[in-house]
């Protein structure tokens, strides 16, 4: 994963200056909630289902290692490979090892964000291969050579007419109009038919590991996943260790809350279990199947007061309801995973230096963890984030040296009282007759973009001893 | 989030409310802590402003510095221990006092912490649900249109919806024009708004422009942190909002200048 997110101002700036894409993504957060909204309340017992979500996690996680050997062993039972990668880099190793040992040149690819974290698809083409991503969302990304926008809709910031741009430059099918949105579905159908055929190998990613059976569950809206996976002779499936569950009826379950607050469907339009390669009896499906489960910290973060973390199932609700993600997008916290989760996840995949704004990226509203259908408290994760942030020493000294000089003063209140009573009727003399200070000394961050209002003349506490005093006197 | 109600004290002739008026109010706003004492003493409260209250440590807390959180919580405990009831015109304030000391502090402190969370209200939430106060007779027809800003931890930490828009109505004869987005942030978030101040006025140029939408000629909300937020990108923008607390409306406190405007 390359991380651009210690640039998250700069990105975010450039963000809000391209106007035409800033009110797209208004019009996207107010149609996503409203999507997901329609779907709980028509969804009886969405409380009652995350609270058993929960501890289903909360119990997967504190057996984690003893769900993942039952899941390998019945994944081995079923004929599939099963690996374990340490980082994205063994990752990347080992599937490109399957496919060279296959002598494999294509390659097609179902939406997996565990192969967008650990950049798969860059180190297989530095192997001479051809990877062609064939969920449209990533497809689209693929050939605008772009990261992820969002974890569920990756081109979400595109316009159908970039889109249609972008056919136009990469396929080569003559002069040509897009007049409806269907026009770009239908083409784009028909090219990635070419790819499933020819491919050698198919890599998908996976919603839920189901530990009893060895499982894994994958639901798309496409279809594209199922293809992957069958018709290729080889199938690699990357996922990350916290998938796993550990009976059906959990991943089934999670299923209800995933997709309504995901799109606000009830349902995907494809849920699908692969249980490993083809049978005697069967007429199609994979020959080889490989499970490639990745740690990259997670093992650490499971140790972690950071473990709540590792219950996300991915839906991108607290990123449709972040209203800073609506404000800049998601390219601007530059990495794969964006939004509330993004911001907590980020740091602890890479480092806290190297994506220190993402934890400030956030007003602690808390509409994130309202709506996370895993019940995640992920303003506390980031306040959490940012108590290291100010530990180590990585918030500026500038900020730290302020509150720790206003949480001083706060801790004497005659002599907060005392100096405030002369600020604050200084500060009411020059805003004068205006009523509002266009600048301030040490809050320049504040004035840069609105007036502070001025104050009422004297404190209340001023105001409130006089009044005592006078009462007192009569 | 909803605490769990305080048992009615038996029967006494006056509830004794401790007001703590926030630092915003404090230093930039009296007329708001000024209009909760008249508010109070219309319920029929006596009420007692500690004099050694300054800030309840929300900003150090939220920007990761416990070690400076604690000790001012601790103050604030300690200062509030006394009271039958606490009553605080803000929600984010109450939501730090009630829901966040308990899980800052630790050991007896917690336990403190937890007494005081018990008897501490927000302003509206105390005059609506634990005094009730009844509607105002013969008030004359409001003369002019309110919009509502919902402020986040009030409405999600504390569950105020209802009870501002109820007083406006008993109280004021005011029948809230809703704000679209209405539960979205307005871009304050405390230091978040001096971090990123770009960010943040791309989010309350929303709001203002969602509330001039309404038609309303009045903002109002319960937490001075997003008035003056609101209020002073409105006035840099040259856009005409009056901004006021609710606890001015409800006092009918119109004659000063609004958030951000002279005089």
């Amino acid at each position: 994963m390359e991380i651009s997110s210690d640039t998250f101002l700069d990105n975010a700036s450039a963000a809000l200056r391209d106007t035409d894409k800033a009110k797209r993504r208004d019009f996207i957060a107010v149609t996503t909630t409203e999507r997901r909204e329609a779907a709980i309340d028509k969804f009886e017992g969405f409380d009652a289902l995350r609270s058993h979500i929960k501890r289903i996690r909360q119990h997967s996680l504190n057996n984690l290692a003893h769900y993942l050997e039952k899941f390998e062993q019945e994944a081995v039972q079923n004929g599939n490979h099963v690996h374990f990668a340490h980082d994205g880099a063994q990752m990347n190793d080992l599937v490109l090892d399957i496919c060279q040992r296959h002598g494999a040149k294509r390659v097609i690819k179902g939406k997996s964000m565990i192969t967008e974290e650990t950049g798969l698809n860059g180190f297989l083409e530095r192997g001479n291969l051809d990877v062609v991503e064939t969920d449209l969302g990533e497809y689209i990304i693929q050939l605008a050579g772009e990261t992820p926008s969002h974890i569920v809709g990756p081109a979400l910031h595109k316009s159908a007419d970039e889109i249609g741009e972008l056919f136009l430059e990469n396929h080569e099918l003559g002069d040509r109009e897009f007049h409806e949105t269907e026009n770009l579905v239908d083409e784009a159908r028909g090219v990635l038919r070419e790819h499933f055929l020819k491919a050698d190998v198919g890599i998908i990613g996976s919603n839920a590991l189901i530990a009893e059976n060895g499982y894994s569950m994958l639901v798309t809206n496409e279809g594209n996943g199922d293809l992957c996976a069958n018709l290729p002779d080889v199938l690699v499936i990357c996922t990350s260790i916290d998938r796993v569950l550990p009976r059906a009826e959990d991943a089934t379950a999670m299923l209800r809350l995933l997709v309504r607050s995901a799109t606000g469907q009830p349902q995907t339009c494809y849920t699908s279990f692969y249980s490993g390669p083809r049978r005697d009896t069967d007429i199609d499906g994979p020959v080889e199947t490989h499970f490639v489960l990745l740690d990259n910290r997670r093992s650490d973060i499971l140790t972690s007061d950071y473990r709540e973390m590792l219950e996300c199932i991915r839906c991108g609700a607290c990123l449709n309801h972040c209203p800073i993600y609506a404000s800049v997008g998601g390219h601007a916290y530059g990495s794969v995973y964006q939004g509330p989760m993004g911001s907590v996840l980020t740091p602890l995949l890479t480092s806290l230096e190297e994506s220190s704004a993402l934890p400030n990226a956030c007003t602690t509203c808390g509409r994130c963890a309202e709506v996370c259908p895993a019940d995640i408290p992920l303003p506390d994760l980031l306040r959490n984030l940012r108590q290291e942030e100010n530990d180590t020493k990585l918030t500026s000294s500038r900020w730290r040296t302020g509150l720790k000089l206003h949480s001083w003063f706060a801790r004497h209140p005659r002599l907060y009282q005392w100096i405030a009573g002369i600020v604050i009727p200084t500060m009411h003399f020059i805003a004068g007759p205006r009523g509002r200070l266009s600048r301030l000394p040490m809050a320049s961050g504040w004035t840069s973009k609105r007036d502070f209002p001025a104050p009422e003349s004297r404190t209340f506490m001023q105001q409130y001893n006089a009044r005592l005093r006078k009462n007192h006197e009569q | 989030m909803s605490k769990p109600q305080q048992k009615q004290a038996p029967p006494a002739p006056k509830k004794r409310v401790t007001l703590f008026v926030t630092c915003l109010a404090d230093l930039f706003r009296p007329s708001v802590a000024f209009a909760c004492l008249d508010l109070l003493e219309e319920a029929g409260c006596e009420v007692v402003v500690p004099a050694g209250q300054t800030c309840c440590g929300q900003p150090a807390y939220n920007s990761g510095d416990r070690e400076a959180a604690i000790p001012l919580a601790q103050q604030v405990v300690s200062l509030l221990e006394p009271a039958d009831y606490v009553v605080i015109p803000s929600g984010s304030c109450t939501g730090m006092i009630a829901h966040h000391y308990p899980s800052l502090l630790t050991g007896k402190w917690r336990e403190r912490a937890l007494e005081v969370s018990a008897k501490t209200y927000e302003l509206t939430v105390f005059l609506q649900d634990i005094v009730g106060v009844p509607p105002r007779s013969n008030i004359a027809a409001a003369q002019t249109s309110v919009t509502y800003h919902d402020g986040c931890a009030g409405l999600r930490e504390l569950g105020i919806q209802n009870q501002p828009r109820q007083l406006l109505k008993n109280l004021c004869g005011v029948e809230v024009d809703e704000l679209k987005q209405s539960e979205v942030c307005c871009g304050f978030g405390g230091t978040f708004c001096a971090k990123m101040p770009e960010i943040s006025a791309k989010m309350v140029d929303e709001k203002i422009e969602n509330a001039l939408a309404t038609g309303a000629t009045v903002l109002t909300g319960g937490d001075l942190g997003c008035l003056m937020n609101i209020a002073g990108r409105a006035r840099r923008q040259g856009k005409d909002l009056e901004v006021r607390h609710i606890a001015e409306l409800l006092a009918n406190q119109r004659d000063i200048p609004a958030i951000g405007e002279g005089h």
